[in-house]
């Protein structure tokens, strides 16, 4: 076991664990913002310097502070390790400065774009960046590529996170998209436009942090923060059937993976459940998905109707420590 | 000039065959390693030179031997790094495509000290033609008897291999080059780990530049101390210079360290002045990458020494008025030189360069860019030059490999040393877009 310190939180985790993982044991504002890295994906990770974080002191053995910022998702604790995130300036002025890299290059479509309202670089520019830009080049643009019939990549929209380039290696089985080209002509890939058809390949739009790799059966039918996340699953042969069904009205007009409250997927879903069972009678339904307080999506508060504790049995542990600290609204109040 | 100990024998007819070169003396080391010395004795010679990594970094070569892992039963590997790309460096092609046996001498007495029973030489895509002679050269080797198999009756095996890059600068950062070895897209690695514990396939495996793993010769053949007399301080030895740019004798110089940078700019025995009779402006004393100078800084420290050729002399008074020796590509400037253009030209490169993997230097190498176009092409704004520095901070330090550091680096220096000559381009941005167009110096603006 380790000891660490985390902006003044005394945490004790397993040796081995990273900086980032040690945080997410505390939770709360003080994790670092994660944009590369996602647990499930091997070797994902220390790309996109979002998650740097100042050590001033290395361990107890070794207490000199490190000379440059680590990358927090890659760094592993050392016993007595002293770690400054969220009462670092330095951290502070870098992450502002990350953000505004990643910002230049990006069409900042928002406003057409289908990830909005769970789009994890509007979240991180929204929590860390400044509101104008000092930009004024031209942006770097690229066609819209379908890679196969269900998914669309927009490459423009691209922060190169690698995340798609893992998955479609460790979780949809062969390799068939990587990056090609380099610095900032750099791009997503499938080798001479190949198409992308493995059973688990629709996974790499859940783990897109941006709107680069968009569901075709999804793309411009709603805005997110207008469906409704509805916890469901089915007897499924290639994958564990547990799903997240969006909600319009009647209709289902999206279906995605369960994520967790860091947005990582917590089990992958097969193309099948993704794509082609879009009944709600193809279902068995659990109930209303938690949806974070802070997240676009339950600005239409349809979790109000659950807020009664005893309508829902085994609320997920997390609405329940949510509903401790932002007690609900009465309804009528 | 002073004493030569790498290149003494360049220009013998044919030394770049076996005969030849073992009639100069070749492959004595070799001899001298595997039949009188154990490995720890060679590495302890290496570490007495005080000889210091020749690539860039100048960090201790018998150090960096030292750290290498040793775990029971896991081969270890050298490889050297020949991936010289750097504009303004081009040393280690010199040295390769004349005295390929002294490279391959080098591998073998130095694999010999770190155990390693495969080496690897990793060389740039465009040095094709260097590649064909040292396949050559290294075949000699093995019809010799002094590669493969039980070389020299000693019972040591070695075997060596030539790959070719693809032509990326990038894949000269060690753990790009060895993604790159592997087969993989050269993309540097997160460190820790360093290649010293896991390196190529995931063994322990030591780096080192052309030059470096040539020095190894003379130092086991003369013994670490006789090597480490030569120099001035920590900087040992001798090393080689590719002067460039506006000078009367631009070409490759081994010198000792320690000659006076001025000596070296205007002596006849070494670079003759600067050309049709000119005025020195600037100088980049150690490839692309390193800070450029002003002549006065570069012929003198801030304190008003004698700026010599030794990494802690150039190194004096930090990134504020030093610089650094790098990887030795000297490019001297006149006073016709354009610095914004000459910035801009650098940044393209490194631009272009970029891996793209982590953020700030992907995004932030083309911005700078975009910004020094701009300015050179008389478009640019009084807050561009500060937009150019602000960048410049954003990418040092925060990235995952030092080619970040090597863009930002040239930049900011340029701005902190030619201030006026950039914000020249913007008060008189159509004169100063005019191809060819001069800044005048301050005495004629005056």
């Amino acid at each position: 076991m380790a000891k660490i310190t985390f902006d003044g939180i005394e945490i004790e985790v397993p040796d081995g664990t990273t900086i980032m993982n040690a945080a997410r044991t505390v939770g709360g504002s003080i994790v670092p913002p994660a944009m590369c890295y996602y647990t499930p994906l091997k070797g994902s990770g220390g790309k996109c310097r979002a998650c740097l974080v100042k050590v001033t002191a290395g361990s107890t053995k070794d207490p000199r502070p490190m000379p440059k910022l680590v990358p927090s998702c890659i760094t592993s604790v050392q016993d007595g390790m002293v770690v400054e995130n969220t009462v670092n300036q330095q951290v502070l002025d870098v992450r502002k400065g990350i953000v505004e890299m990643l910002l230049i290059n990006h069409p900042l479509d928002c406003p057409v774009c289908d990830q909005a309202g769970e789009c994890d670089l509007q979240n991180f520019a929204f929590e860390h960046g400044v509101s104008t830009t000092r930009y004024t080049e031209e942006r770097r643009t690229f066609d819209k590529i379908d890679i196969g019939p269900l998914i669309q990549l927009h490459m423009t929209r691209c922060i190169l996170c690698y995340r798609c380039v893992y998955t479609a290696n460790q979780v949809a089985g062969d390799r068939v998209h990587g990056v090609l080209g380099r610095g900032d002509a750099a791009e997503i890939g499938t080798y001479i436009e190949n198409i992308i058809d493995q059973d688990f390949s629709g996974n790499v739009i859940d783990v897109c942090p941006v709107g680069a790799l968009t569901d075709k059966t999804w793309r411009f039918k709603q805005r997110v923060w207008f469906t409704k996340p509805v916890n469901a699953h089915r007897d499924c042969p290639k994958c564990s059937g547990n799903v997240l069904l969006w909600y319009k009205g009647k209709d289902v007009l999206r279906i995605t993976a369960r994520k967790d409250e860091y947005g990582e997927v917590k089990e992958w879903i097969c193309n099948e459940c993704r794509f082609e069972k879009k009944e709600t009678s193809d279902w068995t339904i659990e109930g209303p998905a938690h949806i974070d307080r802070s997240s676009v999506i339950s600005a239409n508060h349809y979790e109000l109707p659950v807020l009664n504790h005893s309508v829902v049995a085994d609320l997920p542990e997390s609405t329940q420590r949510e509903l401790e600290k932002n007690p609900p609204l009465k309804l009528g109040s | 000039m002073g004493r030569k100990l790498l290149t003494e024998h360049i220009n013998v007819e044919g030394i770049d065959t076996f005969e030849v070169y073992r009639k100069h003396g070749g492959y004595r080391s070799v001899e001298k390693a595997l039949k009188t010395m154990t490995p720890d004795e060679v590495v302890e010679e290496v570490k007495k030179s005080g000889l210091r990594g020749r690539g860039g970094a100048g960090f201790p070569t018998g150090l960096k031997w030292s750290f290498l892992a040793k775990p029971e039963g896991v081969p270890r590997h050298l490889v050297c790094n020949a991936d010289e790309s750097e504009p303004g460096t081009f040393k280690d092609r010199h040295l390769m495509s004349k005295l390929p046996h002294l490279l391959i001498e080098g591998m073998i007495t130095s694999s010999y000290a770190l155990g390693a029973n495969t080496s690897y030489i990793y060389i740039r895509g465009e040095l094709l033609y260097v590649l064909r002679i040292l396949e050559k050269a290294i075949s000699e080797a093995y019809a010799n008897g002094f590669l493969g198999k039980n070389i020299l009756g000693s019972g040591y095996d070695l075997d060596l291999h030539v790959h070719p890059g693809g032509g990326a600068y990038i894949c000269g950062e060690e753990t790009a080059l060895l993604e790159s070895l592997e087969g993989k897209r050269g993309n540097p690695r997160n460190k820790p780990p360093f290649p010293a514990v896991q390196g190529l396939y995931a063994r322990p495996t030591v780096v080192n530049n052309v030059e470096s793993i040539a020095a190894v010769v003379p130092i086991v053949n003369d013994g670490g101390d006789e090597y480490a007399k030569l120099g001035v301080g920590k900087s040992t030895g001798t090393k080689l210079f590719s002067a460039c740019g506006h000078l009367n004798k631009p070409g490759i110089y081994e010198i000792e360290l320690g000659v006076p940078v001025e000596e070296f700019i205007y002596s006849d025995e070494y670079c003759g002045g600067i050309w049709k009779g000119r005025e020195l402006k600037a100088v980049v004393a150690g490839g692309s990458s390193v800070p450029i100078l002003p002549k006065e800084l570069i012929l003198k420290t801030a304190a008003g020494e004698n700026r010599l050729m030794t990494y802690e002399s150039l190194s004096d008074g930090g990134f504020v008025t030093g610089t650094m020796l790098g990887s030795g590509g000297f490019i001297a400037m006149d006073e016709t030189t354009c610095i914004v253009r000459n910035t801009w030209s650098f940044s393209r490169f490194y631009h272009h360069e970029s891996c793209g993997q982590c953020s700030p230097c992907r995004e932030g190498t083309g911005w700078m860019e975009k910004v020094l176009h701009r300015l050179e092409h008389g478009h640019g704004h009084m807050e561009d030059i500060d937009l150019l520095v602000s960048v410049a901070k954003q990418i040092e330090g925060n990235t995952i490999c030092p080619l970040g550091e090597a863009a930002a680096w040239p930049v900011a220096a340029a701005v902190r040393h030619f201030r006026d000559e950039f914000e020249w381009h913007v008060t008189h941005a159509k004169e100063a877009a005019r191809p060819g167009a001069v800044y005048p110096s301050k005495a004629v603006l005056a």
